[in-house]
């Protein structure tokens, strides 16, 4: 019970009120805007009844204040708070918890072992080494990044099959991962596509494109680029047509040929999202895990961190220093987010 | 000479260029993919005799998809994802729109540390965090049930609630003050006005969130083991032992599963340009 409702009969000479006791005047002070007479009659004549058989409820309040419109909004986010709570923060919480011990993730036993889990991790180098190999998926993410920068740009000018090729490019993205797996374990086997094409065009190798560290996480991001690229495209095409048509034809009349056009209207224009894929592509390539896993399992070298985490907490039993491997993932994601923020101020990142 | 003919012919050798690059391009794309699908056509002879690019004999042998739908229990897999599917996507809809509604048309107290709190969780990528998750969801008794997948992918996807809040705003509020007057309260109004107009945002939502569902490896990788609980994406990397160099029968599996990737993408093809730029940019 917080105010009085300002359209308390007693105060307020309702106009519409025909008459000092007639029931209707009454039925205002329920809801705030029922000082209208046609929809009180319209909307709610039942209501009407129900209000005026109880003459005399003290100091009644509008329905913006009552506790249960209080309550309301909390009915609708009950599930996905409880949801967001269960499989968001409480794992956070308890995985930073686990990467202090020595837990297997079964034994109702752990020791507290400090900070040993995350020593262990930046000191033996068969851990360390597989940030390694996310330089070669971030050398494949620079190479993503021109690669569908120049097909937006030739694609957002009119050409014959333009649509056709859009949707080509496209298409890898939406394809499964365990599918695009199979297609380049043929693509890349020995007397496979790679090589029966290599062969057409007159070069004969025998290289088993998977065989050394080298060649297999090169192949690896490789499929990397063929996968991911669809997505960069389509998000540096859509900004490049969201530039007004009227820009172009103008630069077009200025004498502006098409480099001078790319350089001043769709470099501006792609500037957010292209600080988008750049963060995208350096949080993803640091938790690859899909093909790498797929296609050769981690072996020859191609181990990436996320293939390791999961070895070490679901075949090892190494609950702890999973976890601990885990928190420095994240850390170092959070980490480049918050670079990120810091160098694109990023007004559409709006609470509410 | 004058310049203007020298433009014309670079301009011209510049559309050839492009084109030749696109095709380049298209070729890249589609070759591994047709490889493949030739490869799905072949005898087991044929695979171990000809060469990666050769022919298949009996362009009608469809003798492999039988085997990768029986042997393959395929046709488990395809049942078991649209269960998961069918469910995960009715919960995100509800879910992030009874999120959405709550957030944009009440004032209450809490709802900047509400927001705060779906805005952090955007930030925590779901790989990393998987070591506990596992942990909780084995606290429930769920692991190696369907039900494990359906609440992950309900209960941690953050960007269809910014597309819902989004569209959300659009709807004018009058609608709302008008039905609450003639007597509707919150669910009735949730229920009758905000849902029927969301429509277009529940589509984008479906869309998305199907195929990335559809595709992923990671989730039903970790939680369901039990062999007749595979989906497409677990029971085709199962292929791997059993077929071992059964390279037709490994394709046609993979081919099953692009299938109806392709059928929706052919179908709805603006639809998705559009949801996935909205999705990643969120």
């Amino acid at each position: 019970m917080t105010e009085k409702p300002p359209n308390s009969p007693r105060t307020v000479t309702d106009p519409s009120a025909p008459a000092p006791g007639a029931p209707r005047p009454r039925t205002a002070p329920g809801t705030t805007v029922l000082t209208a007479p046609a929809s009180a009659e319209a909307g709610a004549p039942t209501r009407t009844g129900a209000r005026a058989a109880a003459p005399r409820r003290p100091a009644p309040r509008s329905w913006r204040d009552s506790p249960l419109r209080r309550a309301t909004p909390w009915f609708f986010l009950a599930v996905p708070l409880a949801l967001l709570l269960t499989f968001t923060y409480v794992p956070v919480a308890s995985m930073i918890s686990y990467s202090f011990t020595d837990w297997d993730g079964v034994s109702p036993h752990r020791e507290f072992t400090g900070v040993d889990n995350y020593v262990q991790i930046f000191t033996r180098p068969e851990m360390f080494r597989v940030f390694f190999v996310s330089g070669y998926y971030l050398a494949a993410s620079a190479l993503q990044i021109g690669v569908a920068l120049y097909f937006a740009t030739v694609l957002s000018f009119n050409l014959r099959f333009r649509n056709f090729f859009k949707g080509v490019l496209f298409f890898p993205y939406l394809i499964n991962g365990v599918a695009i797996g199979f297609v380049f374990l043929y693509f890349f086997q020995d007397g496979g596509t790679l090589d029966s094409v290599l062969a057409w065009l007159g070069v004969t190798t025998d290289h088993p494109w998977l065989g050394d560290p080298t060649s297999a996480n090169l192949s690896l991001a490789g499929v990397s680029v063929w996968r991911f690229t669809g997505l960069n495209f389509v998000l540096f095409l859509g900004a490049i047509q969201s530039v007004p048509g009227e820009l172009y034809e103008a630069a077009q009349l200025d004498g502006a040929d098409r480099w001078q056009q790319f350089r001043h209207i769709i470099v501006p224009s792609i500037k957010p999202v292209l600080s988008l894929s750049v963060i995208l592509a350096i949080s993803g390539s640091l938790s690859v895990f899909e093909i790498p896993y797929i296609m050769t399992g981690g072996a020859t070298g191609t181990s990436t961190f996320v293939i390791q985490t999961v070895k070490l907490a679901f075949q090892f039993n190494k609950t702890g220093l999973a976890s601990a491997a885990a928190v420095v993932l994240l850390a170092l994601i959070l980490l480049l987010t918050w670079v990120q923020r810091r160098l694109v101020p990023d007004d559409k990142v709006d609470l509410v | 000479m004058t310049p203007a003919p020298t433009s014309r012919r670079r301009l011209r050798a510049g559309t050839v260029l492009t084109y030749l690059s696109l095709i380049a391009a298209t070729l890249v794309v589609l070759l591994p993919l047709a490889v493949v699908l030739l490869t799905s056509l072949k005898t087991a002879e044929e695979v171990s005799e000809g060469g990666a690019l050769s022919l298949p004999g009996d362009w009608l042998n469809f003798r492999n998809y039988a085997t990768a739908f029986t042997d393959g229990h395929l046709l488990a897999a395809f049942g078991n994802t649209a269960f998961i599917l069918l469910f995960s996507l009715a919960g995100t809809v509800i879910i992030g729109s009874m999120t959405a509604y709550a957030v944009d048309r009440f004032d209450f107290r809490a709802k900047k540390a509400v927001m705060a709190l779906f805005l952090v969780a955007t930030l925590v990528p779901a790989v990393t965090t998987q070591v506990a998750t596992f942990q909780v969801v084995n606290g429930f008794g769920l692991v190696d049930t369907r039900w494990a997948p359906i609440l992950l992918y309900m209960g941690t996807d953050i960007v269809s609630v910014y597309i819902f809040l989004q569209f959300i705003r659009s709807i004018p509020r009058s609608l709302d003050e008008a039905a609450r007057l003639d007597g509707a309260n919150a669910f009735t109004i949730y229920r009758k006005i905000i849902l029927p107009l969301l429509k277009p945002a529940i589509a984008t939502v479906v869309i998305i969130k199907g195929i990335t569902t559809y595709n992923d490896f990671y989730i039903p990788f970790l939680y369901l083991h039990s062999e007749d609980l595979g989906t497409i994406s677990t029971a085709l990397f199962r292929f791997k032992g059993p077929f071992g160099a059964h390279w037709e029968a490994i394709s046609a599996g993979a081919i099953l599963v692009i299938l109806p990737t392709l059928v929706v993408f052919l179908l709805l093809q603006r639809w998705i340009y559009n949801g996935f730029a909205q999705g990643a940019t969120k």
